[in-house]
């Protein structure tokens, strides 16, 4: 088993000797510092399970140095040691964060009870944390909802690569589900007992993405307390999900083309080779062609990960799926809210069906859960959906400007049960202009 | 381990209790080696701590250390003063993880200290487990999560009492 570590900070040789040899015959592995400089040097040597820091030293006192080590490690557990208690150092040390606070000298049972309890509560918030995870991995994933033809088809490539280990790439508008397709890749191959980590490269600054991809090394760059493992070492054994990968910007390609054929890469600031084999699973919303002849996207990498792909189906092309997802999603918020809304109404399901969805399945979950915050009634009805949804698409009526902002006006004022205040600023205007327009059109709260 | 290397009982500046052959077969049960007693002079005054009225015990032990009879042998020194480290209250005994040597206090071993009735049998019982506790970290063990193990970590008297005086089956393996 790994050994706990310990840190001793205090000026006094015989105390960190004593303490030293207590905690050696307890199975720690203890080091000493004998000044706040010499413990925040030796904080950056690695993480310490329990930093006992003796109060009054010589330059850096126990309360800055407090302060230091938590602006590199918030999971340590310091215990404040002092020859000379006083109520207000205890309260500082408590309120930043410290354990506890003990009295020099220390009784041994209370020496151990207090490192026992410390352990205790380390061990606790690290389990909560593997928990989580597991939690997480566990949790059963989101079904992928889909009749039609088209998201049969999808579902049938999805079964035919996953057996395999090649490269995927999924096609498709924003908000068609392309994580779920990664994640139902993973899930039915053989790496599924093994972790996916996802990475959106497209949401993270490319100075970032390096460190998240690779991971570095302690001190590779200002803020670099520790070694970090990449996403790619994570995902060693299991599958690595880049979505966004026609966003990423050339440098990583090139270096994500090495990585990928050689499966070896080092971690920034580093010069150890690690190998780790994952899959790739990649998704864009772009077309991966257009860049490659516009240049910006390197056609080597191109063709080193377009082994397969999959496009998925914007939603307006699948219309068979909106009742099944509409189903779906108002089972899910209504269990969510504990709102007793079962169905939609035929009108409201009328105007769901007509509707374009630009924003895919996202839009249509966005607009159920919508639908349960705002209704009222135990069916979704029109009045509930948002009100762009009763225009259909592709059906322009002739209607003026005004007529559509009288409307807009008092669907609002209705949301808002009348309230001037709350639907001016829902309206983006203020409550003396909506007073103005109210009296223009006639409008009665 | 040193099997053969002789274990030394060192009883220091006239300590003579009269239990004394039966802690250096308690001793000698714990571990394969042979035990032998020897008396040690040393200068308590300098270990003593006036404001504590209490000996140091790290000063003891390198002390003893210097009447070391044979390299590679291990004594362990038994005093009846108080003892402790500048860190703590007290110790009922301290040795050198790995090393040569320890030492203990029968001082906080006796029943009268808390208020009792004095008791030679617990009080050799008790003396006989501190002894093998530290002579064990002196052989490189660290405290066992095993309670019945003598080197399970023992801060209160009582928690001496629960101990056997026998190493566990993993303790005794790692030494021998």
């Amino acid at each position: 088993m790994k050994k706990r570590k310990i840190l001793i900070v205090d000026d006094e040789l015989s105390v960190r000797k004593s303490l030293e040899e207590w905690f050696l015959e307890d199975g720690f592995a203890v080091e000493t510092a004998e000044d706040g400089n010499a413990a925040l040097a030796k904080m950056h040597a690695g993480p310490y399970d329990i930093i006992i820091v003796d109060l009054k030293m010589p330059g850096m006192d126990g309360i800055t140095l407090q302060k230091r080590v938590r602006e590199i490690d918030q999971n340590a557990a310091i215990v404040i040691l002092t020859a000379y208690a006083s109520v207000e150092t205890a309260v500082e040390a408590l309120k930043l964060g410290a354990f506890d606070y003990v009295t020099k000298p220390v009784d041994p049972d209370d020496l151990s009870n207090l490192v026992r309890n410390a352990l205790r509560q380390k061990e606790l918030e690290e389990e909560n944390v593997r928990l989580k995870e597991k939690v997480t991995e566990l949790a059963p994933a989101t079904p992928i909802l889909g009749a039609s033809p088209e998201m049969q088809h999808v579902l049938e490539m999805v079964r035919t690569v996953a057996e395999t280990d090649s490269t995927v790439v999924i096609h498709g508008e924003s908000g068609t589900g392309k994580e779920l397709i990664a994640r139902a890749v993973h899930a039915q191959s053989k790496r599924r007992f093994f972790p996916i980590v996802a990475v959106n490269s497209g949401s993270i600054p490319e100075s970032l993405l390096e460190s998240e991809l690779f991971g570095h090394e302690k001190g590779a760059f200002t803020g670099a307390h520790y070694r970090r493992k990449g996403k790619i070492e994570l995902a060693h054994g299991g599958t690595l999900f880049l979505d966004e990968i026609g966003d990423i910007s050339p440098k990583m390609q090139v270096d994500l083309l090495r990585v990928l054929e050689t499966k070896r890469f080092t971690r920034l600031g580093g010069s150890q080779e690690i190998t780790s084999d994952f899959r790739l699973v990649c998704a864009t919303n772009k077309n991966l062609e257009e860049l490659v002849a516009a240049g910006t996207f390197r056609e080597d990498l191109y063709y080193r990960i377009n082994v397969f792909s999959v496009l998925v189906p914007p939603l307006r092309e699948r219309r068979e799926d909106v009742q099944p997802l509409v189903k779906h999603f108002v089972e899910k918020y209504a269990r969510a809210m504990g709102k007793p809304v079962k169905d939609v109404s035929p009108e409201a399901q009328a105007l769901l069906l007509d509707y374009r969805w630009p924003g895919n399945v996202r839009e249509l979950e966005n607009a159920i859960e919508r639908a349960m915050v705002v209704g009222r009634q135990p069916q979704i009805v029109p009045d509930d959906l948002p009100f762009h949804l009763e225009q259909p698409a592709g059906e322009l009526t002739a209607r003026s400007m005004a007529g559509m902002e009288k409307e807009h006006i008092e669907r609002v004022l209705r949301e808002m049960d009348g309230n001037i205040s709350r639907s001016a600023k829902v309206l983006g205007i203020d409550r003396a202009t909506l007073y103005n327009k109210l009296k223009k059109y006639g409008i009665r709260r | 381990m040193s099997v053969g290397r002789a274990i030394y009982t060192a009883y220091l500046n006239g300590y003579a209790p009269r239990w004394a052959d039966a802690l250096e077969d308690g001793v000698a049960e714990a571990f394969p080696n042979p035990v032998r007693r020897i008396e040690v002079e040393l200068d308590l005054e300098a270990a003593f701590a006036a404001e504590r009225q209490q000996y140091h015990s790290t000063l003891l032990l390198a002390g003893l250390l210097r009447h070391l009879p044979d390299p590679g042998s291990k004594i362990v020194g038994l005093t009846s003063v108080d003892l402790f480290i500048p860190v703590l209250t007290f110790v009922f005994g301290q040795a050198q993880l790995d090393g040569s040597g320890a030492v203990i206090s029968t001082h906080r071993l006796h029943t009268d200290y808390y208020g009792l009735p004095p008791d030679e049998g617990i009080l050799l019982e008790r003396s006989i487990k501190e002894a093998v506790h530290e002579l064990g970290h002196a052989f490189g063990l660290v405290h066992c999560a095993d309670y019945r193990c003598v080197m399970h970590a023992a801060t209160y008297v009582e928690d001496v009492d629960l101990k056997d005086a026998a190493l566990c089956p993993v303790c005794r393996a790692a030494v021998d």
